[in-house]
């Protein structure tokens, strides 16, 4: 028996014999050729074969997924009839007199390279599409196109270094219980279908996945991000019983997914989404959000070579805002500098990114960036139930000045005829440890807080959350950053505010009981969550929760935080 | 040789969709056509050069014919780009 770990993709847990989709390893050699002519006539055989099955991926795919899903075949079909790439591998052929592999293989490789030095998710996605065609062609000229997929003939789980979107339109989806990669990250293709499949995965395992081998019993612990190899019988059983604890929660916590999240004792609170753009509120509605707690607005600001104009954003944010009606949608502004970069904006570069320029700090500087968001968000919010959300906010000052700037937009709207939102609630992040600590004071400025438990822990406990030496300190799960949630919940309640959480944290089954507990008045996380979240606070009391709180505010650790939490609060084991 | 200046203003610039759009236009002439992006310059029909200029909404391109039909494939590109690639 054998644990490896790697990202949690997809909940669940499957059980199955591995599938280990290997095409073997292409090995490209240099040989020298003699007839350019014949080498060219190769490649032409190839490319057709090549066509016909990126036709047949097309067709099966548009079936099963839609003509979206479908679209990345036609893509890399006109890939492979790109005149530069055939031009330069002709040229290789005819003028260097070596292989058509070999020429195709660097060709194809130089261009995968090139669009990756972008440094753009979406053209590193192109460069993964132009190494799988060109994959596809050597395949089809080394005469190696056995599918992989067409050996899945058993329900398995499958094992592979990565998933091209070729790889998985040919898997029988009836076969599929689980995936187990050794690359790619939660927005990873692989991840994304497991989640539509609303099958376990855990991706990013890295270069341990090689111990497997094929029809190995696994384990893929979805929730822990674990896979276990070969288990022995006992944590087989044990694995099993999760797994129809897992179902049982699974089909459960969906059929409630729209009712209100309300516990044993009648204490109700909002269950909200995260979402990055236009394209989370189809995803989040069926979820059964109550709503959006967070709409993260950097995404009108990236892949671009200038800033959003005003009536960009307010086009957007009207459209997010109108399809959720009268439920709250939480527009955050601008949460960008430091680490998180703009080219077309310019900022200086920093020591210490985390600690410099960043977000509100920078909005406040560059009004020639604030104003047109502020202004959008005023127009946007009239006629529905638009919120506006302030990020990184570290004294009342910091609130003092945006209130200015704020009411100096809609002055400036209301003279010139624009009808705006009059009554918008204000809130603003509690993110730095300097906001918690003078809680009281900002919540006699805002209408609502919601607690970033991300950059408040790593602040809190001086530790880099991207540092995997000091996970355990910046995960949040630390007596601190629950006392000072604590402070940060009772200072709102006293003015009468309200108060959200928007960090992973909300969406964490076993932080859910102590946060309730606390008083925390509406959860936000990514819509997966939700239906899992509501079941749990439907099947606790408040009176539980506050104790468990309590309790959690003396222990010493991470550790015994979270063994005492699914020791006191069964229900927050999902499997 | 005729040439010309556009601003890209559909939302993914030239990327996906309108990235496809352009070079299968490009592609129905027979004259050598070239864009170019600040320093980078790229074959039109060619839609993996086309891409490594990463050209985002709100970009100058610049466009380039050559040939017997020039003219006309300048204007087909231009009407393809104005037309925010026949999304109005």
């Amino acid at each position: 028996m054998k644990e490896i770990s790697g990202i949690p993709a997809s909940y669940g847990i499957a059980i199955g014999p591995a599938f280990v989709f290997g095409y073997a390893e292409l090995d490209i050699e240099t040989v020298a050729i003699e007839d350019p002519e014949a080498e060219w006539q190769r490649f032409e055989k190839a490319r057709d074969s090549s066509r016909r099955q990126l036709d047949e991926a097309y067709r099966v795919t548009k079936e099963d997924c839609g003509e979206e899903a479908a679209e990345i075949f036609n893509a890399q079909k006109m890939m492979l009839d790109d005149p530069e790439l055939i031009g330069t591998v002709k040229n290789r052929i005819n003028g260097e007199l070596i292989n058509v592999e070999s020429a195709l293989y660097e060709t194809a490789e130089a261009f995968a390279r090139q669009l990756e030095a972008i440094e753009d998710e979406y053209l590193s996605a192109r460069a993964v599409d132009i190494r799988d065609v060109s994959s596809r062609c050597l395949r089809n000229l080394l005469g190696l196109y056995d599918a992989p997929a067409a050996g899945l003939d058993k329900p398995s789980i499958i094992v592979a270094q990565d998933l091209t979107p070729s790889d998985t339109v040919l898997l029988n989806k009836d076969f599929v219980l689980g995936f187990c990669t050794a690359e790619g990250g939660s927005t990873s293709h692989t991840a994304i279908l497991a989640r539509g499949l609303g099958i376990p995965a855990v991706v990013g395992a890295g270069d341990q996945v090689q111990q497997i081998d094929q029809d190995d019993i696994l384990v893929v612990d979805g929730d822990a991000g674990e896979v276990i190899i070969n288990p022995d019988k006992e944590s087989l059983q044990n694995f099993r019983t999760r797994q129809a604890h897992f179902l049982e929660v699974q089909a459960e916590a969906e059929s409630i997914s729209h009712k209100p999240a309300v516990t044993t004792d009648g204490h109700r609170v909002e269950v909200v989404a995260n979402i990055g753009s236009e394209k989370g509120i189809e995803p989040a509605l069926e979820a059964g959000a109550e709503g959006v707690g967070l709409l993260r607005s950097e995404f009108l600001y990236l892949e671009r070579d200038s800033l959003p104009t005003e009536e960009e954003q307010y086009q957007k944010y009207k459209a997010i805002a109108d399809a959720f009606g009268d439920k709250p949608v939480i527009l955050r502004t601008l949460d960008i500098g430091g680490d998180k970069d703009i080219p077309y904006i310019d900022l200086p570069p920093e020591a210490n990114p985390f600690l410099g320029v960043r977000a509100i700090r920078l909005c406040l500087e560059r009004p020639d960036i604030f104003k047109p968001q502020l202004r959008a968000a005023l127009r946007a919010g009239y006629g529905n139930n638009l919120k506006l959300m302030f990020p990184m906010v570290g004294t009342v000052e910091d609130v003092v000045r945006t209130r200015r700037v704020l009411e100096e937009c809609r002055g400036e709207l209301k003279e010139e005829g624009y009808e705006v939102a009059d009554m918008m609630e204000i809130g603003i992040m509690i993110e730095i440890p300097s906001a918690a600590i003078v809680a009281d004071k900002l919540a006699e400025e805002v209408d609502f807080f919601s607690i970033g438990t991300n950059d408040l822990s790593q602040y809190t406990m001086a530790a880099d959350r991207t540092n995997a030496k000091v996970a355990p300190l910046a995960s949040g799960f630390q007596p601190a950053v629950f006392r000072l949630i604590k402070t940060v919940i009772d200072a709102a309640h006293e003015k009468e505010k309200w108060v959200g959480l928007c960090g992973e944290m909300a969406g964490e089954m076993l932080a859910i009981p102590i946060l309730l507990g606390l008083g925390l008045d509406e959860f936000s996380m990514n819509p997966p969550a939700i239906p899992f979240a509501k079941r749990l606070i439907r099947s606790i009391s408040l009176e539980q929760a506050q104790k468990v709180a309590e309790h959690v505010l003396n222990l010493d650790s991470d550790q015994e935080i979270r063994e005492y939490i699914q020791d006191a609060v069964p229900e927050v084991n999902l499997g | 040789m005729p040439e010309i200046n556009l601003t890209v203003n559909h939302e993914v610039g030239l990327h996906a969709r309108p990235a496809s759009m352009f070079v299968q236009t490009a592609a129905k002439f027979s004259s050598d056509i070239e864009v170019t992006h600040g320093e980078k310059t790229a074959n039109a029909k060619s839609i993996l050069a086309v891409l490594t200029l990463g050209v985002h909404k709100g970009a100058k391109i610049h466009i380039k014919a050559a040939g017997d039909d020039e003219d006309e494939a300048l204007q087909a590109l231009e009407e393809l780009v104005l037309s925010n690639f026949g999304e109005g």
